[in-house]
């Protein structure tokens, strides 16, 4: 069979596998992104009592791979079983999709608040300090002069981990997700074709060109005064 | 709990250990093929001909934009059917692709693309002065690129080329997929024969974590190292 043969007949399964992937990644970064910002902070400001734990975290994260976390948390679960069961949670770990789904989500939370970190360190103090001159609150302060600058500083590292996310989705196939992946190795079990992964291998290489497009037309937008000489 | 992992027959202490053992043997592997393919990328990719830097720009484009498990799959079936192929055709039995050679080949091929990019990065940020100098005075190309370029390359590509030292050691779970008996794979096992998944895949984890954090200390060591004699500013 030839690639083009193959593309016609299975096609719908790759739109299938892409749109898990993109679930995946997605969801996974946008739930870390609401996670991280708050930790980051205390990892930054916080207590020892709290500072410690996060520190901890993110190096527990890092140093890992992410498959032995998929594996700690999708067959890992399995051992506490009846405790969960009680607690009505066996239902959500049961199934690979949540599992794969949490790994990621605090696997990105942990990258995410390593980056932010590195931009909540690049605001001025400066521009603190007028902050507080003019009386902000410490809420108003983050909102509307530390994260907006931090977030633009941060913003390329962001860009970079939200495609590791999507490379590291591919790894939800080897708990029986049919993600792009997946879906790719179903297609080569039936046909023995190497131009099932060919396949694979450009929807990767498509989505992550997209992505790093997208992210810096969003750059473009956030920090326009950077831009202003008709350089894009 | 922890004859659990007891060394020998009573315990699993034993076949983690060789699980760690084809781990490190891995990475260990991939290092030396994944430097070589770095340098050569980085050569290609700073050559004066537009074709050559097209070529290595496809290539580190391709392997950092793939999963490292699909180039995994890629290398372990594709070589697989490709060997088989070449075996039918002049008359041989088929032969089985050795998982390990595979995830060397893999790892160390994504290891290069990536440190490709690091390695054109310190060799733009040499001085030209220096190469012209080294000039001046008669050194050979070859001494010039050992003697005074790898020197400072070295001191500008260590930090980047350290990430890409941990994100290997973690990659290589990967290969547990492939059914080579790594790590990950003992762990799997043990997992599956005693029930107690949790427990062994934290170890993994612990491992694996006490391997990067080693890697850390290691490499601050090394670039502290190779930055001897380096002014700082402000300090």
């Amino acid at each position: 069979m030839n690639p083009i043969e193959l593309l016609i007949q299975y096609w719908p399964n790759y739109l299938e596998g892409l749109w898990v992937t993109v679930q995946l990644a997605g969801v996974g970064a946008i739930l870390a992104a609401f996670l991280a910002p708050m930790l980051a902070i205390v990892r930054l400001n916080g207590h020892p009592v709290f500072s410690i734990p996060v520190r901890i975290y993110v190096s527990f994260i890092r140093g890992t791979p992410m498959l032995a976390q998929l594996f700690l948390i999708y067959y890992g679960s399995g051992q506490f079983r009846p405790f969960l069961q009680e607690w009505g949670l066996w239902s959500f770990f049961r199934e690979p999709y949540n599992c794969a789904m949490l790994t990621f989500v605090i696997s990105s939370t942990a990258y995410q608040i390593e980056i932010l970190r590195g931009g909540l360190m690049g605001v001025p103090a400066g521009e603190v300090e007028a902050a507080k001159a003019v009386g902000m609150s410490p809420v108003s302060l983050y909102r509307r002069v530390i994260f907006p600058h931090a977030y633009r500083i941060a913003w390329p590292a962001l860009g970079n981990e939200v495609i590791l996310l999507i490379k590291a989705s591919a790894l939800a196939s080897v708990v029986t997700i049919f993600d792009l992946l997946g879906e790719t190795r179903l297609i080569f079990s039936k046909t023995f074709d190497l131009s099932a992964y060919l396949w694979a291998a450009l929807l990767y290489l498509a989505l992550t060109a997209v992505l790093v497009w997208g992210w810096r037309r969003a750059e473009i937008l956030l920090s326009p005064q950077f831009f202003k000489s008709g350089r894009t | 709990m922890f004859d659990l992992f007891a060394y020998g027959d009573a315990g699993w202490g034993d076949e983690l250990l060789a699980g760690l053992g084809i781990t490190l043997q891995l990475a260990l592997l991939a290092l030396p093929l994944g430097l070589l393919l770095g340098f050569a990328f980085s050569t290609l990719s700073l050559a004066n001909s537009g074709s050559l830097r097209l070529v290595a720009r496809l290539y580190t484009t391709t392997m950092r934009g793939l999963p490292e498990i699909l180039t995994l799959f890629v290398i372990y079936n594709g070589v697989g059917v490709l060997l088989n192929l070449v075996m039918k055709s002049i008359g041989a039995d088929p032969v089985e692709f050795s998982p390990m050679l595979a995830g060397v080949i893999a790892l160390g091929m994504v290891f290069g693309a990536f440190a490709a990019e690091v390695l054109r990065g310190a060799f733009q940020s040499l001085d030209p002065g220096q190469t012209e100098a080294a000039q001046a005075i008669g050194m050979t190309p070859m001494q010039i690129f050992t003697r005074v370029k790898v020197p400072q390359v070295w001191r500008f590509a260590l930090p980047g080329l350290g990430n890409l030292w941990i994100n290997l050691l973690k990659d290589t779970a990967l290969v547990s997929v492939i059914a080579l008996d790594d790590l990950m794979r003992m762990t799997k096992v043990a997992a599956g024969f005693t029930k107690l998944p949790f427990n062994f895949y934290l170890a993994a984890c612990l491992i694996y974590w006490i391997l990067c954090l080693i890697s850390e200390a290691g490499l601050a060591k090394m670039e502290r190292h190779a930055n001897r004699g380096v002014r700082r500013a402000g300090s």
